[in-house]
């Protein structure tokens, strides 16, 4: 099959857009960006190609004599199935990694021994892989990294006992060895992933999907096995110059912003762009082509590295941040948006006896605020105005942004999609759909 | 102006060899009981000092030589060592930093002490403190000439009359002391008119870029040509010679239809042309103009070329009223002109050179010029539909200068332009 593929490697995450052949959105994948670019786009496009698989299975499944809600329960089990198989791929390798850098951390361990503990380590991983992807499972991280770390946390801390089985001794296992995996490429084969995954969810998710069986197996083993053939990619994003692309298929992120924004929203006038230590505003006209554009100069105070950097003083995880700061009654008047500052601010807030969800509030606000100064210098704001970037997809900001927009701007559209963060990777994909010939409707 | 120059024409060399031998003279200037006097590139009154035949210093100068050698880091962090704040304007700190450092000038010799600093206060506020401080640390004598600022836009006779009375009773009788001297009218005439000569030969090469391609760069490459001008050789037959030479090779570039010359050798195809606000940054200068000249972008005008003197409405320095077209001079510096006034001076750069858009680079220690640039941005953007840009490091301070920042900002800006020209062209 044929495809379009767009690729923004940002400084906190790498996304991966795939089109279909009239424009469509057919996939998207995203990874954490590490010091490897090349690993992280090829991650992000495998992540990609993986949901393409799912959203083909999805279209396919029309041809079958099945309930909507027999169809919508039954891609939910093969999306939570197959995530599940490319998760335990990937705590295979790393056990295996583990075992490996065992020995060496013996040594500068004294007197410890780590390779039975890591081994009980892994089982438990294993044991508790089923429940992280059953229906209703709590919200987590997306990135395998972050799950690993948090779950071996645990467990290191629970079978911890010094000093033959020190609790940093064993991090330092884990330490040297998550790099490893997490610049693998890997590709699950069939028989190991999706094979597994199809028959699980044809087990699990009712009498329907049984009744299609042999038939819905065979389809769905066909587009598992499909090759997905990107005749066109374009690549953006903080480390686009990185990217293994030639340089005619590397676009500005300014440019792919406003296109994709333009292609999301198409009265978008003017897009703010918060992402991880880029604030971009830009104006777009009605064909989403960009007229002017600001971004932030020298330091990258207030970017969504600074919610970042809140949570991990905080202990929270980035998603846990806005739900806390809406319960805030007094919001507290924050003006530093100095990300290493950040630290001694809270702490300090705290400390004079100011809530937490007060605090965070005021934090979330601080950012915003910076975010203004930028529309400001960029030309302002017009109808309709599109937020997108990594820092969209919290709710407090989205808040606060709405309501200093209508305050300064009047009662203007504001847009904010779910697929935000994908904004400039599907501005990418647009781009390298319009540099290729027109592609055949492809065969599926 | 320029030691680490990558361009080899002979004009480069003539000037090579007159910076040598004026650092020379300054270095041995005491032992020849010659006196030196430090002033600023702006409302610089080289043709005066010449008269008396007294040696200028231009600390500005030597600041930005230090940020191309790679020098200034150091002197700054001295002089924050000082006491000197952080946002202090980075050349100040750059000096201080030099001057305790064994004021070692470009060429390597040994600067001289000042004998007076003359302080010609035009448009930049920083000037006041800077010899403020070089008087604590030189124990030198100041003598200050407050040219008013164009407030209003343009120069009124009034204006002129307060500075050639300056100049009349207080910095001629300063001059006088210093060197021994009576003034000699009739000699500065004699420098004035060398001074038009080549502000003549300047002005016809930076119009030239109105040509496509343009043959030269008229920011990167001119901060070369404006050397010799803005710094101690205005009114030297020196200068003179510098002009014509340049002049001609220029204009063989434009007879062979060549464009700018650059570090690595000559640019490509021309494919945007650029109005740039605001000095370059020293510290990291080649490496900006490579952002530049690898994406085939060349700048037509600027107005850092202006900062010691604007010659191309029309103003020369006039023998026949010498210290009135003096004082007209300093009045119209670039960096005496108020926000309006540059305002317009880009929107005619960007009319008169055609250019595809324009460029503020915004300086994070000089208070003085960055105030206002975004306004002068939208203006500017409002007259001309062209899209400008905005870009920010320092001029000598090499912490400030982010190289994938800045160069994510230039490509993107370029970008931009080539999809709006596709677009139009589409539509």
């Amino acid at each position: 099959m044929k495809c379009h593929v767009g690729i923004d490697l940002g400084s906190t995450t790498t996304k991966a857009v795939v089109l279909d052949c009239e424009q469509r959105v057919l996939g998207r994948g995203i990874t954490n960006s590490r010091s490897n670019y090349d690993v992280a786009c090829a991650i992000a496009r495998a992540e990609a190609f993986a949901n393409v698989r799912l959203t083909l299975c999805a279209r396919s499944l029309a041809d079958f004599n099945l309930s909507e809600a027999e169809r919508v329960s039954f891609l939910a089990h093969l999306e939570q199935s197959y995530k599940l198989s490319q998760h335990r791929a990937r705590l295979d390798t790393l056990g295996a990694q583990l075992a490996e850098e065992a020995p060496s951390v013996e040594k500068l361990f004294v007197g410890s021994e780590l390779s039975g503990a890591v081994r009980e380590i892994m089982d438990l991983f294993m044991k508790s892989a089923e429940s992280l992807f059953a229906p209703g499972a709590p919200k987590r991280s997306d990135f395998f990294r972050d799950t690993a770390t948090s779950q071996y946390h645990q467990f290191a801390q629970r079978i911890a006992s010094p000093p033959r089985r020190s609790f940093e001794a064993l991090m330092a296992v884990f330490d040297k060895s998550i790099l490893k995996v997490e610049n693998n490429e890997y590709e699950v084969p069939f028989d190991r992933g999706a094979g597994p995954a199809i028959d699980r969810a044809l087990a699990t998710s009712g009498i329907a999907a049984h009744r299609e069986s042999p038939r819905l197996r065979e389809t769905l083993a066909g587009l598992f096995t499909l090759t997905i053939d990107a005749v066109a990619s374009v690549g953006t994003g903080y480390g686009r110059a990185r990217l293994p692309f030639p340089k005619e298929q590397i676009r500005s992120e300014i440019l792919c912003h406003g296109l994709g924004a333009h292609q999301l929203f198409p009265a978008t006038a003017t897009v703010l762009d918060i992402g991880g230590q880029d604030t971009k505003a830009i104006q777009v006209d009605d064909r989403g082509i960009v007229t002017s554009f600001q971004m932030n100069d020298r330091c990258a105070a207030g970017c969504g590295r600074y919610l970042g950097y809140i949570a991990d003083e905080m202990n929270l995880g980035l998603h846990e941040l806005s739900p806390i700061a809406e319960q805030a009654k007094r919001p507290v008047k924050i003006s530093s948006t100095c990300t290493v500052f950040a630290g001694a601010e809270i702490r300090d807030r705290l400390t004079l006896g100011q809530k937490r969800e007060d605090v965070l509030a005021g934090l979330h606000r601080a950012v915003i605020l910076r975010a203004l100064s930028l529309l400001a210098r960029s030309g302002g704001v017009k109808n309709e105005f599109t937020f997108t970037g990594g820092v969209a997809k919290n709710a407090t900001a989205v808040r606060i942004l709405k309501d200093l927009i209508v305050k300064n701007y009047g009662n203007i559209t504001m847009n904010v999609s779910a697929d935000s963060i994908y904004t400039g990777a599907l501005g990418a994909a647009l781009f390298a759909a319009r540099s290729a010939p027109k592609l055949e409707k492809a065969a599926v | 102006m320029t030691i680490a120059t990558p361009l080899k024409d002979a004009s480069q060399e003539r000037q090579k060899a007159m910076i040598a031998e004026h650092f020379h003279k300054l270095a041995v200037a005491h032992e020849t009981g010659r006196k030196a006097v430090y002033t600023f590139v702006p409302g610089n009154l080289t043709e005066l000092l010449l008269t008396f035949d007294l040696l200028p210093v231009l600390p500005e100068i030597n600041a930005l030589q230090s940020g191309m050698r790679q020098k200034s880091g150091d002197y700054v962090q001295k002089a924050e060592k000082m006491g000197h704040s952080e946002d202090v304007c980075a050349y100040v700190k750059c000096d201080i930093g030099m001057l305790h450092s064994g004021n070692i000038g470009p060429t390597g010799e040994r600067l001289p002490s000042p004998d007076l600093l003359l302080l010609s206060y035009t448009g930049c506020f920083t000037f006041l403190k800077w010899f403020e401080l070089l008087k604590e640390e030189y124990k030198a004598p100041v003598a200050m000439l407050h040219v008013p600022y164009q407030s209003e836009g343009r120069i009124t006779p009034t204006m002129r009359d307060y500075v050639v009375k300056q100049l009349k009773e207080v910095i001629i009788p300063a001059l006088e002391r210093i060197s021994g001297k009576k003034y000699d009218e009739e000699k500065l005439r004699h420098h004035l008119a060398l001074s038009a000569k080549a502000e003549d030969d300047l002005v016809h090469v930076l119009e030239t870029a109105k040509r496509r391609p343009s043959p030269i760069d008229a920011y990167f490459g001119a901060v070369y040509y404006v050397g010799p001008i803005f710094s101690s050789f205005r009114g030297t037959t020196d200068a003179v010679e510098y002009y014509q030479l340049l002049r001609a090779e220029i204009d063989e570039r434009v007879a062979r239809g060549e464009g700018p010359v650059t570090p690595d050798g000559a640019m490509g195809p021309e494919r945007y042309r650029l109005v740039v606000e605001g000095p370059p940054n020293w510290t990291s200068f080649r490496e900006l103009w490579k952002m530049f000249y690898l994406e085939g972008a060349v700048v037509v005008a600027s107005t850092y070329t202006k900062v010691g003197g604007v010659y191309d409405d029309g103003f020369r320095h006039d023998p026949s009223r010498p210290l009135e077209s003096l004082a007209d001079y300093c009045l119209g510096c670039y960096t005496n002109r108020n926000l309006r006034a540059r305002s317009d001076m880009l929107i005619k750069y960007v009319k008169d050179y055609d250019a595809d858009g324009f460029l503020v680079h915004s300086i994070k220690s000089c208070d003085s010029f960055s105030a206002g640039q975004l306004l002068i941005l939208n203006q500017v953007e409002k007259a001309t539909g062209r899209p400008g840009g905005f870009f920010e490091s320092d001029l000598v301070d090499p912490r400030y200068f982010s190289a994938a920042n800045i160069k994510n900002r230039v490509e993107s800006y370029l970008q931009m332009i080539e999809q709006r020209r596709a677009a139009g062209a589409v539509r």
